[in-house]
């Protein structure tokens, strides 16, 4: 992990989930530097460089779906959802979408 | 903790209160904290049959999910207003009975405004308060514990005074008017059916349409001089900045995640630091939410799962017999106390220190110390296959338990929860297979 760009959160928690799953996706291109993606992250994801924005902790992602609702460009993909066993298993047993039945 | 016939549905909702509860009485959350975005309470809706079913959000999130009730507007609540509400639910608030809102103990007096009297806040948390607090803690009317959406006047704020947004949830309100003493503001009470921010904005209901409709209907551009809108940073998976300025004209700053660091956000001409950014998951999280977990222990389908298990131990070749039911079945049951433990509470408070990223890894290593200790504790009484059984079966369910704490947490993305099931469920169900076997083998109470 040294070395790398780490958000804050990294340096705040030892706890990490799995590497290497989330849907996020930048497409640094169309960035236009906002900054809204650094702000309403709660997971400290993005980071400015350049007048860019750029991926500091893509694992850190938990796949809200604030980043590329608020991405006016549209440089930013995800595919938003619930982050939880029990509305993965219910969208199974139903066929639909995850969602806690509750 | 929910019980009876209630529980074991939404773990997610009961973390999200229990999270605000914590917060309320240590750092506190402009959000009331749902962990686990989208947490819901379909019943909320249910009951609301003259809501719009468009999604307001359709337009918005852009992946069409559908979740069911998630319309954000045309709440029959909001029908004593008037209809101004274009942006979102067009003309069809039409006057109905509207959600009864119980009494505004919350109300301490009045401010004059441009467009006449706004009803002014109270910063104190009286007994009532607490009683309700207490009340939806246990699950008793929670998803009737709401505000009536409007405008609402912090202390004596002026033209220039900020406008700070949030939920209609009453915990959540209950916060934000307590915890931010000196400081005059405008609140702006959406309606996002008694939920809490993160929660509402994760299903869809706190969007910007909402914001918009409240703006118009309260009539806010002729309460302040400015144009800018304080929202909870926890409603951007909701809420799109750029569509409550098209809709409304004000511009929307996210503000901090807890509401303790507002008015270190306000003094700092509103600016957000990465610590009052980021969500956490500490070990008070942590451990407040770990009896969520462990009320699966009285869930309904364990106590039919009790009774499935003395009811074979009952059956033997020599007809049925109530005493072996005890001796054999009753073990059962401790073992997989024993599991719900390792899974439900060991899993969580020990969640940085063990080892693996997966939360079903983390639970069977967790699973697998506490049965190793129960072999060991019962060595004398437990028979070959009966050890085999107990250190298959209890790491299997306190794996199981823990994925499950998943949807508690605030650092699972869905991708990688899936991710982690698709692997672990074969090795969870393999192992348990392998403690039934060896328990039917096994002579213990025979």
């Amino acid at each position: 992990m040294v070395g790398k760009p780490g958000g804050a959160l990294r340096a705040m928690s030892p706890l990490r989930y799995i590497d290497d799953v989330v849907s996020l996706q930048l497409e640094v291109a169309r960035c236009n530097g906002c900054g809204l993606c650094v702000a309403v992250c709660p997971r400290a994801v993005f980071a400015i460089a350049d007048g860019r924005a750029a991926l500091a902790d893509r694992d850190a992602c938990m796949e809200c779906g604030a980043c590329a609702l608020n991405c006016v460009p549209g440089a930013i993909s995800v595919d938003p959802g619930v982050g939880c066993a029990q509305a993965i298993i219910h969208g199974w047993l139903t066929g639909g979408d995850p969602s806690c039945d509750c | 903790m929910e019980r009876g016939s209630s529980l074991g549905r939404c773990r997610l909702l009961t973390a999200c209160v229990e999270l605000e509860l914590t917060r309320a009485r240590g750092p506190l959350t402009i959000g009331a904290f749902a962990l686990g975005k989208g947490a819901l309470a379909t019943e909320d809706f249910r009951t609301d049959e003259q809501r719009v079913t468009r999604m307001c959000t359709e337009g918005e999130r852009g992946h069409g999910d559908q979740r069911p009730g998630g319309s954000c507007c045309g709440s029959a609540a909001e029908s004593t207003q008037s209809t101004r509400s274009a942006s979102c639910c067009g003309a069809s608030a039409a006057p109905s009975a509207g959600y009864p809102y119980g009494s505004a103990t919350y109300v301490a007096g009045t401010v004059e405004t441009p467009i006449g009297v706004v009803p002014q806040v109270s910063r104190d948390i009286v007994r009532g308060d607490r009683v309700g607090a207490w009340r939806v803690r246990w699950g008793i009317g929670r998803n009737d514990y709401r505000v009536r959406p409007g405008v609402y006047a912090l202390g004596t704020p002026d033209a220039a005074a900020p406008v700070l947004v949030t939920a209609n949830y009453k915990l959540t309100f209950d916060q934000l008017r307590s915890s931010l003493s000196g400081l005059d503001a405008w609140l702006l009470v959406v309606d996002t059916r008694g939920i809490n921010v993160w929660c509402a904005a994760g299903k869809g209901t706190f969007c910007a349409d909402e914001v918009a409709r409240m703006v118009q209907q309260t009539r806010l551009a002729e309460i302040v001089r400015h144009r800018r809108l304080v929202l909870p940073q926890l409603s951007a998976p909701g809420v799109a900045a750029h569509l409550v300025k098209e809709a409304s004209g004000f511009r929307v700053v996210f503000g901090p995640v807890r509401v303790a660091d507002l008015p270190a956000f306000l003094a700092a001409d509103m600016k957000a630091d990465a610590k009052m950014r980021s969500v956490t998951f500490g070990a008070r999280e942590r451990a407040v939410l770990a009896p969520v977990e462990l009320s699966v222990a009285w869930d309904r389908r364990m106590l039919l799962a009790y009774g499935c298990i003395l009811a074979v131990s009952a059956l033997d070749r020599d007809g049925v017999s109530f005493g072996r039911a005890l001796r054999r079945g009753a073990p059962v049951i401790g073992a997989a106390w024993l599991a719900l433990l390792a899974g439900g509470a060991v899993t969580p408070l020990a969640l940085p220190w063990l080892p693996g990223r997966a939360f079903s890894m983390k639970g069977a290593v967790a699973g697998g110390v506490v049965a190793a200790g129960a072999t060991a504790a019962f060595r004398r009484r437990l028979s070959p296959a009966a050890r085999v059984a107990l250190l298959a079966g209890v790491p299997a369910v306190s794996s199981y338990t823990a994925m499950n704490f998943t949807g508690c947490s605030a650092i699972t993305s869905p991708s990688g929860v899936e991710h982690e099931m698709r692997r672990a469920l074969p090795f969870q169900a393999a192992a348990g297979a392998v403690a039934i076997g060896a328990w039917s083998a096994s002579r213990v109470g025979r």
